[in-house]
């Protein structure tokens, strides 16, 4: 558990713009007549991102009104979920240092230091120029790929203090950098040579139907070709 | 011997190739799917059954025996429900299956909510994986487009694919934690029974499964549960996505048959342990709740369900923490439990409570600050979290605290006394 508590400084209203109020009525579409509550992540989620990635306390109030649900349900979504930011954060990046054991043994101790001296001391706390704000987040699910940070929708992965000083500083110049590993490995793959996934046919469709010598009722007869539709198209 | 690629069934894990509707098919996926539905439901779960295949997000429960508890006449709808809230730290294989792969699992929940007769699927996916659930969704969007899955699609059985998420909370990974946030609400673990098949989202009939469980069912079918069956070992059947974080030379995510040797693997794929195997302190062997392995028992160890079992640990979900000598044990496992504490839920008293209370006794032990006697009391408290709450977050809390003092006692006594004797000076 950890204690969130609403910003006491909020804006006076919210409401989604034509564009997302067009997605939330899609979302809501995705869940059973009378469920529509299901939506309330991906609704109160779509509003901190059109309020600039934080969860002003209007739009709580907007989203369960859309959903039906009492105030009080959309608090406690707000709360319990820790992506929700209650509070404003940096407009040019809010960094996610992910601070876990696999990042940690990896140097996340040194990132956050990276952190509090370009942005300021606390987590959640702005920097004095207003673009920028940190926090230490639980696990990002990143581990092969540790340390890393995430950045609004994207993830930066191998990163020594330096590289996230990089990093940093390419959204202080409003150009960010190549997300994923900065070290120019692809995914989780091991650095350097393959160990895996190097024999050539498992892509050049060669094995594409071979499952069917293992059925006798497809063998001898030319007259059960693969259906029309599930040939690879384009 | 290492796995060999043609066994492989996740042949796009790094992202090398196209993973659009176009590669996956020219990879296998959608290869003979109408086939398989065409033989039946029971038939899919008979060659699931057959296979072996283990539930891979931690329980390891037998999945077509779990597909087999769904009602064959109900009034209400079935619902095939996806976990891909892959939380647990150590654990980065859904990842890299949604991102890379997605129409293996697209495929597979096709199958797997026809054979438990489910014409509606969920893919819950943690909040974090925004560009992943964009990928997946993409997917999911080229399959409707292309009539694989819909309202009347080419395979003969209504099917609509949802994908929902959350929004940072690791509980959501407990099933019914995920049923609650799927429905709305803090993600707080019901009381079981009911069972989710019985009574699950929305309460109807609901099975939930692992993204790596369904994402090998096409697979499966096409090769035939024996295949399957015959890689791995005995009752730990079929390939596995590891995942190797830590103290390795190259840290990775890499499939392989279950029941590899925990060295062979470290050392073919991941470079070795940083400074030789010799240099190794312990692992964490399923994800940060698994207790920890120490060097000593690693050396023959496999990687399988039993015989992390057998050592009082879990394969979980296959992801591998290494800790060198270079590695503070006591301070790792400390920041393990400052995870479970963050992430209670709150519900159960001796998880809320104990969970934040191992965290402050380990933090002061990490530093030596603690009375040997304590040590036994952390044990004792651990012990009456672990089984006396809702879900299983007290258990993952409890276990790598009960692993530390298992194996590492003589390491914070030695802290202890090192601790005790610097003040003692600083006192004279």
């Amino acid at each position: 558990m950890a204690v969130r508590r609403l910003s006491s400084d909020q804006p006076r209203d919210f409401a989604f713009t034509p564009e997302n109020l067009a997605w939330a009525k899609e979302t809501i579409a995705k869940f059973p007549e009378g469920k529509q509550a299901s939506a309330i992540i991906p609704l109160l989620w779509r509003a901190q991102e059109q309020a600039g990635g934080w969860l002003p306390e209007p739009a709580l109030r907007h989203v369960a009104d859309m959903l039906g649900v009492a105030y009080i349900r959309a608090y406690e979504v707000a709360t319990f979920y820790t992506m929700f930011q209650l509070s404003p954060v940096g407009a040019k990046a809010h960094v996610q240092v992910c601070g876990t054991t696999p990042c940690m043994l990896r140097g996340a101790e040194e990132l956050i230091d990276v952190c509090k001296r370009r942005i300021a001391e606390h987590p959640h706390e702005l920097s004095e120029d207003g673009n920028f704000s940190w926090e230490e987040v639980e696990c990002l699910g990143c581990c092969a790929n540790a340390p890393v940070v995430q950045i609004w929708k994207d993830t930066y992965e191998d990163l020594t203090p330096e590289s996230l000083d990089k990093v940093l500083g390419a959204f202080a110049r409003g150009t960010p950098p190549k997300t994923g590993s900065q070290i120019g490995r692809k995914t989780s793959s091991p650095e350097g040579a393959p160990t895996a996934l190097t024999d050539p046919t498992l892509y050049d469709g060669s094995k594409l139907g071979a499952w069917r010598a293992r059925f006798p009722e497809l063998q001898g007869s030319d007259a059960t070709p693969a259906p029309a539709a599930e040939k690879p198209k384009g | 011997m290492l796995l060999e690629d043609k066994d492989r069934i996740f042949r796009n894990i790094y992202g090398l190739h196209d993973s659009g509707l176009k590669g996956a098919m020219s990879r296998g996926s959608w290869d003979g799917t109408k086939f398989f539905i065409d033989k039946g439901h029971d038939w899919i779960i008979s060659e699931v059954k057959t296979s072996g295949l283990r539930g891979r997000g931690g329980a390891g429960f037998p999945t077509g025996l779990k597909w087999s508890f769904m009602p064959k006449a109900d009034a209400r709808p079935s619902y095939l429900v996806i976990n891909a809230d892959e939380s647990e730290p150590g654990s980065c294989k859904d990842r890299e299956i949604m991102r890379n792969d997605p129409h293996l699992l697209i495929e597979g929940a096709l199958l797997a909510g026809f054979a438990m007769r489910a014409h509606t699927s969920y893919i819950y996916i943690r909040g974090e994986f925004i560009r992943e659930r964009e990928r997946l969704q993409r997917a999911i969007d080229e399959a409707y487009a292309a009539k694989l899955i819909g309202k009347n699609n080419i395979h003969g059985w209504d099917f609509d694919l949802y994908v929902s998420h959350g929004a940072g909370a690791y509980i959501c990974g407990e099933e019914t934690a995920l049923l609650e946030s799927l429905e709305g609400k803090k993600g707080q673990p019901r009381l079981k029974p009911p069972f989710p098949a019985n009574v699950g989202l929305y309460g109807a009939p609901t099975t939930i499964n692992n993204v790596e469980s369904i994402a090998v069912v096409g697979d499966i079918l096409r090769r035939g549960g024996h295949w399957f069956a015959a890689l791995g070992l005995p009752n730990n059947t079929g390939t596995k996505l590891f995942q190797i974080s830590g103290h390795v030379n190259r840290p990775c995510v890499v499939e392989e048959e279950m029941g590899i040797p925990v060295r062979q693997l470290i050392d073919e794929h991941c470079g070795g342990v940083r400074g030789g195997w010799s240099n190794l302190l312990a692992i964490i062997p399923g994800g940060s709740s698994m207790p920890l392995i120490p060097a000593d028992l690693c050396q023959d160890l496999t990687m399988d369900f039993d015989s992390l079992t057998k050592l009082k640990s879990g394969l979980g979900t296959a992801a591998i923490i290494v800790l060198d000598k270079s590695a503070d044990v006591v301070k790792a496992i400390a920041r393990i439990a400052y995870f479970y504490k963050h992430e209670s839920c709150g519900q159960c008293t001796p998880c809320r409570e104990g969970t934040g209370w191992m965290w402050r006794v380990l933090d002061r032990m990490s530093r030596g600050e603690a009375e040997k006697s304590e040590i036994d009391k952390l044990f004792d408290v651990s012990k009456q979290i672990e089984g006396h709450t809702i879900c299983a977050l007290g258990d993952a809390a409890a276990w790598p605290v009960q692993g530390l003092i298992r194996h590492f006692r003589p390491e914070i006594e030695a802290r202890i006394d090192a601790y005790q004797a610097a003040h003692r000076q600083a006192a004279e």
